[in-house]
């Protein structure tokens, strides 16, 4: 539950981004981005900032900034530049940063979190920015090997990024779950960025503070902290939830208010599970920001941005309704496939359509599907079962050779067995019941269950519901739906 | 005469025809500089076998009867400030003593493929920052006019050694008057091409938005003939023109006839030279007698041509020379504690190590200006420092384009005076700043640029004459510089101070 | 302090071992002295450019008026490690070596 139940004041959050953009190759040279590889065997003169190298502008990068920042409801500046951002640091070898300072590409955008379940009102996070520039490579420090030295693997420096930042209307920590999330899904939907925090290729800082309301009717505000170092989206819940109960004591341990230190940052320690205050960086924010003499400026036409907007694809939020509307599906069945990615999307779409109807499609899938998937771990794109298989086994049922449950218990066994579903139905001993069995089952349940049949018989029809079970007992390939029709005309047939 | 007196045309002529071998015009140099480059100091580094070993090939593709281009086989310099990967691109820095890049410079790359010798990597004032060479980690340079003076800066060396035939074709750059200033002090001919002719990758980058690589020569023909090859498109730099190169030595001969010549008043101001003024207006009148005419322009912003140059380039050399930190190349402090005072509180162990490194590895104008442009960028001078230059530099910008409505080209001084003594002005910086009155218009403009040989003083200075052209109007610079040339015969002396 | 008015601006030691420590200069004590000299000096030399009125005029970054020069998503021959590190003042190998980065990581 959000704090504010608890406590009296109001927690306000705002979010830096950085996600890697899905390019072959690097922002300002030919490297290639791929990750994992072996140290500096990505690198070139321009990536590992030898003297005399030079930049030149990775078009896809710009391409896909502008479709993340048309995502964003962003407007697009018509005319940017990219400027240097100069400080020391060795996963840094040119000594400055190619970013956007103060004309970035994109502005003034929004993106909208509902939660499905309620725990929070719509809450539409305006984005101040968003802009396009290189990343910095990696220092490791083995603290085992015992020397001083940290190790610097410049693979990484010059891959495309893009900063997003937004306006701190974020007002709990679940709530700034929820926004990342969906920031995630629209990324990678609309192919921007894969958004792998595991991979690095998606980063989040997050800057809170408390907003106190005072009796005079001021409302106080804390200093502001900036968080860094979390690794997952729950690690920002987590982080953010605790920095929320840490300021609120400080606060009134110290009542110290905004503007009476300068910005704190504090790194996010997982495994301890709390927040801890890094070294205050005086000097270093002295930036000196100028325009980059080596690169030219870029302008963007209305036409290319109208190009660029009709290309992009459909963004999560209108997915959900064009899916529901397309299959004819509740909205939250909709929201519930959409939200696992475009891959699963796909594969239900694939099965719908095979299956002539979304409802009973999407069921499988959520019931079956996606069940299975999170018991056993994968991706939809390396489940063994494919589309085609579920749609046999539903095809199968609504012809009647057995049905759903029966069903389901099929599909169990193919996902364990790997082996196809005429396989798996033969090895059952699934056989269609003939007709002349199925009379006779009947008429054997007929004769053992006089009570059932003086209920139907006196008009009561569903009693003969409590038959199936038994029909099933005896043979279980009987389909139900027969089994009770059946019943129902040999009781109305007797005398 | 012997070989190294011979100009370049004349040479390639001599091995098209086969009078004479790349091997043996190669060696005909080498010899030169080895007899002379410990008095001059022209040359770090010089490479002997690999030098032999292209012009040997050069010989070989010859006498196979294989297509060559007009430069194969002929010899050049080449300011250390560009990369080569056979031989140690040290920009005359202690920070990169010895460094050797995994990569040629785009220039370099056309050098070679032109069949070209590189005979080694000139002398420079350090990270291309000076007007006298005598910036250099490694030793000055010596004007090979008179032993006791400069040979201007920071293309010292490359002027140098053309002047003293050590090459018959150097390499130089300009950011703020580096080929045109030395050229003019050294007697021979040099050209600034417009802002993105030559392509800056593999240029070890002084002020980016300044910076171009030009040819140096004895004379405008062989300049034409070295920009040529270097000039040129360059999908690896950004700011490379993507424009067709024309063929400079197409119109050379063209007569002057109609050609209208700027001439700015205020350049003849107290501080030039009577002799240089002299001998500059002597020029506009041979090039009256060629049937141009000299009009008089104004270029209102020109004095404040060097304080903007001054804001802008240690700006941007301040950001460039950030790489040079002794992490991942170049020189790095080997730990020893130092006794002395001064800055000794260091964050942390990195930080001191890339303080003492670049403090061990830059000369003092280098620290100078990486501190010029830190304060001029910084929090609070920003807006007052460079944002202003940048203002002041579409004001000088503006100036030219005015002035080209009226005229062709501005011709006038390169320098206000001819060579200095060496140690004159290294107490001044100040004063070092005004050599390059007359030549940071262009770089700030991003216009083309050349200074040429227009008389001698009574002490047998040579005195240079600039000449100033729109953006791409490199043919026409070349062709009224050589028809000067073609009328005159001050490019064809040579210094007497040497033995030859 | 310098101020940004009218008076001539004038640096104090202070303010160059500010700019010297931005600049990650490690200078003497003589540099110090002769810097803020120098410095004063030519930051006085430059500021004549208050002087002018540039009112409605806009910086000029890059000389000539050139806009979007971009290159394709094309992978391009990389380095090979040993080329990379060659120069390196420290290596292991496989990495740069520098004094122990500790704490906080890069901005970006």
């Amino acid at each position: 539950m959000s704090a504010e139940t608890q406590h009296p004041f109001t927690t306000v959050i705002g979010l830096e981004v950085h996600v890697q953009l899905q390019t072959q190759t690097k922002l300002f040279c030919g490297c290639i981005t791929k990750f994992g590889s072996p140290p500096n065997t990505q690198v070139c003169p321009t990536c590992l900032g030898l003297p005399g190298s030079l930049p030149v502008m990775n078009r896809r990068a710009f391409d896909l900034s502008l479709r993340a920042a048309l995502a964003l409801n962003c407007k697009i500046a018509l005319f940017t530049k990219w400027d240097r951002k100069n400080y020391f640091y060795p996963d840094l070898p040119k000594g400055y940063q190619i970013s956007q300072f103060d004309l970035p590409f994109s502005y003034e955008g929004h993106l909208e979190v509902c939660d499905p379940k309620g725990a929070f009102n719509p809450r539409t996070v305006r984005i101040t920015r968003v802009h396009l520039e290189e990343d910095a490579g990696k220092s490791m420090h083995d603290e085992t090997a015992g020397t001083a030295d940290s190790r610097i693997d410049l693979n990484r420096t010059g891959t495309p990024l893009c900063e997003i930042v937004t306006e701190p209307d974020l007002r709990s920590a679940e709530e700034a779950r929820a926004w990342l999330n969906e920031l995630k899904l629209l990324l990678v939907y609309l192919g921007v960025s894969d958004c792998n925090m595991q991979e690095g290729s998606l980063r989040v800082d997050a800057n809170v503070n408390l907003h106190v309301p005072q009796e005079d009717g001021r409302i106080a505000k804390t200093p502001i902290v900036e968080i860094k170092n979390m690794n997952s989206f729950r690690s920002v819940e987590r982080a953010l939830i605790y920095e929320t109960e840490r300021q609120w004591g400080e606060w009134q341990a110290t009542g110290a208010e905004i503007g009476s230190m300068p910005k704190q940052t504090r790194g996010w320690d997982d495994s301890a599970g709390i927040t801890r205050g890094q070294r205050h960086k005086e000097e270093s924010s002295d930036y000196r920001y100028f325009p980059e003499p080596d690169l030219v400026p870029v302008t963007v036409t209305e036409e290319q941005v109208n190009e660029i907007r009709s290309a992009m694809g459909e963004p999560p939020s209108v997915l959900r309704k064009t899916l529901a509307d397309r299959w004819k599906i509740p909205a939250n069945d909709a929201g519930v496939l959409v939200n696992q990615g475009p891959d699963l999307v796909q594969y239900f779409e694939d099965l719908a359509s095979r299956v002539g109807e979304g409802k009973v499609a999407s069921n499988w899938m959520q019931q079956d599907v996606l069940r299975t998937l999170n018991e056993r771990g994968g991706s939809i794109t390396d489940f063994h079962v494919r589309p085609e298989a579920v749609a046999d086994i539903i095809a199968r049922v609504q012809k009647g050779d057995f049905d759903t449950s029966r069903g389901r218990e099929i599909f169990a066994s193919v996902v364990e067995k790997g082996t196809s579903v005429a396989e798996v139905v033969a090895g059952m001993g699934i056989a269609a019941v003939d007709d002349g069995d199925l009379r006779a089952l009947c008429e054997e349940l007929i004769a053992e269950n006089p009570k059932i049949v003086a209920d139907v018989k006196g008009g009561k029809e569903q009693a003969a519901g409590g038959l199936i079970g038994k029909a099933k007992r005896k043979n279980p390939n009987v389909n139900p739906a027969k089994v009770r029709a059946l019943a129902i005309e040999l009781i109305q047939a007797l005398p | 005469m012997t070989l190294t007196n011979r100009s370049a045309a004349e040479l390639a002529s001599a091995l098209q025809n086969g009078e004479m071998s790349a091997v043996e015009c190669t060696s005909a140099f080498l010899n030169r500089i080895e007899a002379t480059n410990g008095t001059i100091n022209a040359f770090l580094t010089v490479d002997r076998e690999g030098a032999l070993e292209t012009a040997e090939a050069v010989d070989e593709a010859r006498a196979a009867g294989k297509p060559l281009g007009p430069l194969a086989g002929l010899p050049v310099a080449v300011k250390d400030v560009l990369c080569t990967t056979d031989q140690p691109t040290t920009c005359a820095s202690k920070m990169l003593k010895e460094y050797q890049p995994p990569y040629d410079a785009d220039v370099v790359r056309r050098l070679r493929a032109a069949g070209t010798v590189i005979l080694g990597k000139t002398n420079m004032d350090e990270f291309a920052m000076g007007g006298s060479n005598e910036n250099s980690a490694y030793g000055l340079v010596r004007n090979p006019w008179d032993l006791e003076r400069a040979p201007g800066g920071s293309s010292g060396g490359s002027a140098a050694a053309v002047a003293a035939d050590m090459a018959p074709l150097a390499i130089g750059s300009d950011t703020g008057g580096s080929i045109r200033q030395p050229a003019g002090l050294c007697g021979i001919t040099g050209l600034k091409p417009t802002y993105g002719r030559v392509s800056r990758r593999g240029l070890i980058a002084f002020s980016s938005s300044l910076d171009q690589i030009g040819p140096m020569a004895r004379s405008a023909k062989e300049c034409a003939m070295l920009l040529q090859t270097i000039a040129g498109h360059d999908p690896g730099d950004s700011t490379s023109l993507n424009i067709p190169v024309p063929d400079y030595l197409a119109d050379l001969e063209k007569p002057l006839q109609g050609l209208r010549i700027g001439r700015v008043a205020s350049h003849f101001s107290e501080g030039l030279d009577p002799e240089v003024a002299e001998h500059v207006e002597q020029t506009f009148t041979t090039y009256e007698a060629a049937g141009a005419t000299v009009h008089e322009v104004e270029l209102p912003h020109a004095a404040y041509g060097v304080p903007t140059y001054y804001l802008i380039a240690p700006s941007e050399a301040s950001s460039n020379l950030a790489r040079y930190d002794g992490a991942h190349y170049g020189h790095r402090w080997d730990g020893t504690p130092s006794g002395g005072k001064g800055i000794t509180d260091f964050d942390s162990p990195l930080v001191e190590m890339y303080c003492r490194s670049r403090a061990e590895g830059f000369g003092p104008e280098v620290k100078r200006r990486i501190m010029l442009g830190t304060y001029s960028l910084s929090s609070g001078y920003y807006d007052a420092y460079y944002a202003k230059a940048l203002r002041v530099r579409r004001l000088i910008r503006q100036d030219f384009s005015k002035a080209f409505e009226n005229v062709d080209v501005i011709g006038g001084p390169v320098s206000a005076t001819p060579a200095f003594k060496l140690g004159e002005k290294t107490d001044d910086p100040v004063a070092m700043y005004l050599v390059d009155l007359y030549t940071v218009g262009a770089n700030l403009a991003g216009i083309g640029g050349i200074s040429f040989p227009c008389g001698f003083t009574k002490s047998s200075l040579p005195v240079g004459f600039q000449l100033q052209g729109p953006a791409l109007s490199e043919p026409l610079l070349l062709r009224t510089a050589h028809q000067y040339q073609q009328a005159t015969d001050w490019h064809l002396k040579r210094t007497a101070a040497l033995s030859s | 302090m310098p101020t940004h008015d009218d008076a001539e601006p004038s640096l104090t030691r202070e303010d160059v071992i500010k700019v010297a420590m931005l600049a990650r200069l490690a200078l003497s004590e003589n540099e110090i002295s002769s810097l803020t000299q120098e410095l004063t000096q030519i930051v006085g030399f430059v500021s004549q450019l208050s002087e002018i009125d540039t009112t409605d005029v806009e910086p000029l970054a890059h000389p000539l008026d050139s806009q979007n020069v971009f290159r394709e998503d094309k992978p391009a021959r990389s380095l090979k490690t040993a080329d990379a590190l060659r120069s390196a003042p420290r290596h292991d190998g496989e990495c740069f070596l520098v004094p122990a980065v500790l704490g906080e990581a890069s901005s970006a």
